[in-house]
């Protein structure tokens, strides 16, 4: 029998963290961001007076959030064109990363490739670890208890919700960043795109696929004919 | 500064080692899911200086080893319903793991 005393979560690891993001991973039972009344109510004053409107907040959410996306799709990329370089990367992240002049802030940068036969996966159960440098700051969801706890333990369903149906005989593998390590998942290069070169590549490289909870996107997403 | 003197590698890739329950509270990076549950070294990430310590500002070190373990998603939840070959890889500290030489059914939780 385990010694361990019933829990419902390990917020206490979270003490001495030093991201500035950590504040925010104070939820209560439901899941509910503790600020997000107040933040509720100061929008709702300032949008009432004229002073912003929800559009702008909105686009300010994307600009925080969207930095560093492109610089993981260009080290993908890459990858996708150029073999040896891919080996180099999964062989040491940071390294591959500073090939590129892509400078991985984070202590180790692990790179885990997907295959037709393995799904990779990434959570940080523990808080909210993630490649800043190169996927700027991590989606909501992914810092949500509701993620952090699911994708341990029943990765399919997690992944069936994204949209995401892996083909029978994949096996899913899930990283929990809780320490030292960052990751970047390598995901498949969609079908037809030989044709395509490495910066038309970029454009199929979603946040979400170097996460591992989307596939890249396939060509006729971006170019619609 | 002067590097921190390191406590010795203790596993490489393929060592079989068993998640210890240790009695310490704090800034642990060991989920409890993974405690008591036997896995496999699939690599050697390097020396760090332990979270345990830095989180209250002791930077003396030594630094510890740290290891990516893999384990099966059938040996974490035995109400796993996915592909039998479906895993989990966390980073273990070297104090949390114990050599296990002959493979055994981990302990119902």
């Amino acid at each position: 029998m385990s010694t361990t005393a019933p829990h419902t979560h390990d917020h206490g690891d979270d003490a001495g963290h030093d991201h500035l993001h950590e504040g925010l991973v104070v939820e209560d039972d439901v899941g509910n961001l503790e600020g997000q009344q107040l933040a509720d109510a100061l929008l709702a004053v300032l949008a009432r007076r004229g002073i912003l409107s929800t559009g702008e907040v909105t686009l300010e959410i994307q600009n925080i959030e969207a930095p560093g996306t492109h610089l993981g799709a260009k080290i993908v990329a890459r990858a996708w064109v150029d073999d040896e370089y891919r080996q180099r990367l999964l062989e040491n992240g940071k390294n591959g990363a500073a090939e590129l002049g892509i400078k991985v802030g984070e202590a180790q940068l692990v790179v885990v490739e997907n295959t037709p036969t393995l799904h990779n996966l990434v959570v940080c159960t523990l808080c909210s670890c993630y490649p800043r440098s190169i996927l700027g700051q991590p989606p909501s969801w992914y810092i949500s208890k509701a993620y952090r706890a699911r994708a341990v333990r029943e990765p399919s369903a997690v992944l069936a919700e994204f949209g995401m149906k892996l083909p029978p005989g994949t096996a899913v593998q899930v990283h929990d960043s809780n320490a030292d390590m960052r990751y970047l998942v390598l995901p498949l290069r969609p079908v037809d795109t030989e044709a395509m070169d490495e910066t038309a590549l970029r454009d199929l490289i979603t946040r979400d696929s170097m996460i591992g909870v989307a596939q890249a996107l396939a060509p006729s997403n971006t170019n619609p004919v | 500064m002067s590097r921190t003197s390191a406590l010795p590698v203790r596993f490489g890739p393929g060592a079989v080692v068993e998640v210890l329950d240790l009695p310490i509270s704090g800034h642990i990076r060991t989920p409890r899911y993974v405690r008591h549950r036997r896995g496999e070294v699939v690599q050697f990430c390097g020396c760090f200086l332990n979270p345990e310590q830095l989180s209250v500002g002791d930077t003396s070190g030594p630094a510890v080893p740290l290891y990516r373990v893999r384990f099966r998603m059938k040996d974490l939840w035995p109400e796993h319903l996915g592909d039998d070959a479906d895993s989990l890889c966390i980073e273990i500290y070297d104090h949390w793991l114990a050599a296990m030489t002959t493979p055994q059914q981990p302990p119902s939780p």
